[in-house]
């Protein structure tokens, strides 16, 4: 029997070399892609296969946007599942610890609790109608913090209870990991589900700029690349970098444009109580309703144009695009110092010629709270449905109090019509 | 073995001293010595990091360990101070800027350290810088978020603040005591010399000495009102017409204690009851806190977390059966006793665009209706 701790002892102290391969993941193309490709040479087929998978999980993603929010919110949170898994897995395979006790189930429902406090902080939210009208959930609704920390704590005392004497420093290492991934993948998704809910064009602007600065960069760095930009990711050049930036910008720019003009993209999701369904109905904010610009003396005689016609939301796409294209990288290089750090080539090999999903995700780590953050400083105030919600609990005698300054405030801004019955 | 005895006697006396000094010198005081003693738990448990993995030598990692520490202090900070100190921010030019555009500020500040990280990984350190960030982050996780809570327990009463730590205390002492004189049947493999007995006997202990101690301090104002920052005088006051949860009542007491007691009511404060809650998780599941450490301890074969307190050893070995108290009183505050701040929510409107005021209003109004309050 190895005496595990060791064999980790003398793995902590060691430099990275040291540390042993874990053997390179299996080939999971399909079987109809290597029988079409079979007469290319390995590179060409390597291509190939990216190509098609990308084209694949492009459609993908419109026929998820065709089919609407509650679908785009199920394919955010199967992501995150996802990712998670893949990252206890490398933790798993780096310290052979699927033999320690409880560990996987206590990974799980870790995942689960996390996910239940934020899917009732913000999701509850928006379904403030709908939990209205049911007595039990009201009650979870409530109590919803102290249910949730009292599931966290469960899942804590199991773990105190499960430390076994040979494996302390294991058990508190996945513990942390565990916890770090958490805090990674799952309050990333639920921002992102935040954005989602401000309307689609905060989800689809900002995720389609990241993949266009991938995409852009990996297209200048082929052709015009020469300087390397970091030692971490070889590959990666300045000239990648710049011209990603710019291009990104341009192309935030266009597209922002053409999802400006649709309801659909531009409205916050509700939730109808009536129909049952989310609704993307509304009067589009001044975010998104045509404004005349003047051209910058600079740019007018490049362009000839003394005005332009522009959407506001296209000046904040460039603030998106920026930040997709000179900090969302830091993700991937992080992602990348990660797996040089634990010897892996991909994170996993979910997607043939990609790698796993933490793979494609890698560099909108940022970018989720950056867009979140940045709706809630320059674009809007608190949350309505929040606010509401909060009102709803507070006692009718508090209730009736805040009922009359709010009268007396829109009363007095001219909001609302002083009414004779008053 | 007695001079060990008398060492940890007499250091006892001296903290719990300090202790009474403190409170008796008032919220602002109180918040920073929370501060200090967050900033002192988190050196020890990144120094145990230094120490096990021997990265003093990491390039950056020292500035960068005490850079999010600073960040994620500024933010908490931020947001606490925006809500208690709310006109006096709105007054000064420069703090409404710094308030309103907080989080953006906070979350540029961390992205800055974050970028830093990833520029200083070395090619033949990078599990180690890893390691370092991972553990980090961790920390800041467990000590700076319940420092937080505690000081929002605090603002809510210094009541709800010295009645979860003095029963915590407590409980570690009676157990102690039980466990010297009784104890017989060992509890868990991790703390050999906690028993059984000393358990049950400190949960009875604790919840009685929560029952008298929160007599004793509901009595008197400046515990059980919510500290408040007065801006006139631009200093924290404590005055307020006591919430029902501090004025005597009549219960009557259940037929199986009466026999016991001889009393049929008893005139009790509403919040004693509360602080039944509180001790019971102090002695119950408080301890779990106490058996994570030491679990910590063994798996980084370290005796105490630091020296810093002759025969305690270090802050956090004081500290480590509180981790669970702050977050449980913050979440039991927030689910039972009080709701949401009214004047928190009206500034929140007044924020609000129109449209959406006036959305809010009417569905008041016709919640308001519906009640029959209107």
């Amino acid at each position: 029997e190895v005496d595990l701790e060791e064999r980790l002892a003398e793995l902590d102290l060691r430099s990275d070399s040291d540390v042993p391969d874990v053997p390179p993941p299996t080939d999971s193309t399909p079987e109809i892609l290597k029988r079409a490709l079979s007469g290319l040479s390995a590179r060409w087929k390597n291509w190939w296969i990216r190509g098609i998978l990308t084209l694949a999980m492009i459609s993908v993603f419109f026929l998820i946007i065709y089919l609407g929010s509650f679908m785009l919110m199920l394919l955010v949170l199967s992501i995150q599942v996802k990712c998670y898994h893949e990252i206890i897995t490398i933790g798993y395979r780096v310290y052979h610890s699927y033999d320690l006790p409880w560990f996987r189930s206590l990974s799980w429902y870790f995942l689960l609790c996390v996910n239940y406090f934020f899917y009732g902080e913000t999701v509850a939210d928006y379904f403030a109608t709908f939990v209205q009208r049911r007595e039990q959930l009201q009650f979870l609704i409530r109590y919803h913090r102290f249910i949730s920390f009292a599931l966290y704590l469960t899942g804590f005392c199991m773990f105190v209870l499960s430390l076994v004497k040979k494996h302390y420093r294991l058990q508190f290492y996945m513990f942390a990991w565990t916890h770090v991934t958490l805090l990674i993948t799952v309050t990333q998704s639920h921002l992102v589900i935040q954005n989602l809910f401000e309307g689609m064009i905060w989800f689809l602007v900002p995720i389609s700029s990241v993949i266009c600065n991938d995409i852009t960069a990996y297209v200048f760095g082929f052709f015009f690349g020469r300087t390397p930009l970091i030692k971490l990711s070889p590959k990666k050049t300045w000239e990648g970098f710049i011209g990603g930036f710019f291009s990104t910008v341009v192309f935030g720019f266009i597209f922002s444009y053409f999802l400006a003009q649709h309801q659909y993209f531009v409205c916050p999701v509700e939730y109808n109580s009536e129909t049952n369904r989310f609704m993307t109905e509304c009067e589009p904010s001044e975010l998104f309703q045509m404004k005349k610009y003047s051209v910058p003396p600079l740019f007018q005689a490049v362009l000839g144009w003394e005005t332009v016609n522009m959407y506001p939301f296209q000046m904040h796409s460039i603030a998106l695009s920026t930040f997709a294209s000179l900090i969302g990288p830091f993700g991937g290089f992080f992602a990348s110092g990660f797996k040089r750090a634990f010897k892996i080539k991909d994170f996993a090999d979910t997607i043939p010629g990609h790698g796993g999903i933490m793979d494609r995700f890698d560099c909108q780590y940022l970018m989720a709270t950056f867009v979140h953050v940045y709706i809630t400083s320059f674009i809007r105030g608190p949350n309505p449905s929040k606010l509401l919600k909060q009102l709803l609990i507070l006692q009718p005698e508090q209730q009736l109090s805040v009922y009359k300054t709010l009268k007396s405030h829109l009363v007095e801004k001219g909001i609302l019509q002083p009414s004779l019955r008053g | 073995r007695w001079k060990n005895w008398w060492v940890r006697g007499i250091l006892t006396l001296a903290m719990i001293t300090f202790f009474f000094i403190i409170i008796y010198l008032g919220p602002m005081v109180l918040m920073t010595i929370v501060m200090c003693v967050q900033i002192k738990c988190f050196h020890e448990i990144i120094t145990i990091g230094y120490n096990v993995y021997h990265s003093y030598d990491l390039p950056w990692f020292r500035t960068l360990s005490w850079y999010f520490l600073l960040c994620v202090n500024y933010f908490f900070y931020g947001e606490t101070v925006t809500d208690y100190f709310f006109t006096l921010v709105q007054r000064e030019e420069p703090l409404r800027i710094l308030s309103k555009y907080h989080r953006f500020i906070s979350f540029a500040l961390y992205l800055t350290g974050f970028c830093m990280f990833v520029l200083s990984l070395v090619k033949k350190h990078y599990r180690l810088q890893f390691y370092m960030f991972g553990w980090t982050h961790v920390t800041l996780l467990i000590v700076v978020t319940q420092s937080h809570l505690i000081i929002h327990n605090l603002f809510e009463g210094m009541i709800w603040f010295i009645v979860p730590i003095s029963c915590v205390i407590c409980n570690d002492i009676m157990a102690y005591m039980f466990g010297f004189f009784f104890g017989r049947t060992p509890l868990i493999k991790l703390s050999p010399k906690k028993t059984w007995e000393g358990f049950i006997g400190g949960f009875f202990a604790t919840v009685l000495f929560g029952l008298l101690l929160s007599y004793v301090m509901s009595g008197y104002r400046c515990f059980t009102c919510p500290v408040e920052f007065n801006n006139d005088t631009n200093s924290f006051t404590v005055d307020c017409e006591p919430s029902e949860l501090f004025q005597l009542q009549e219960y009557n007491i259940p037929l199986v204690l009466q026999s016991v007691v001889g009393w049929k009511t008893v005139r009790m404060y509403p919040f004693q009851i509360h602080s039944i809650a509180l001790s019971t998780f102090a002695s119950l599941i408080g301890p779990f806190g106490g058996f994570f450490a030491s679990g910590f301890k063994r798996a980084f074969k370290i005796k105490d977390f630091a020296n810093t307190i002759p025969g305690h050893g270090g802050i956090m070995d004081r500290f480590d059966c509180q981790y669970l108290m702050a977050t449980f009183v913050n979440v039991y505050i927030a689910s039972f006793i009080r709701g949401p701040n009214p004047s928190k929510l009206i500034q929140q409107f007044l924020t609000l665009r129109p449209d959406q005021q006036l959305h809010i209003f009417n569905t008041l109004k016709a919640h308001l209706v519906d009640k029959g309050m209107l």
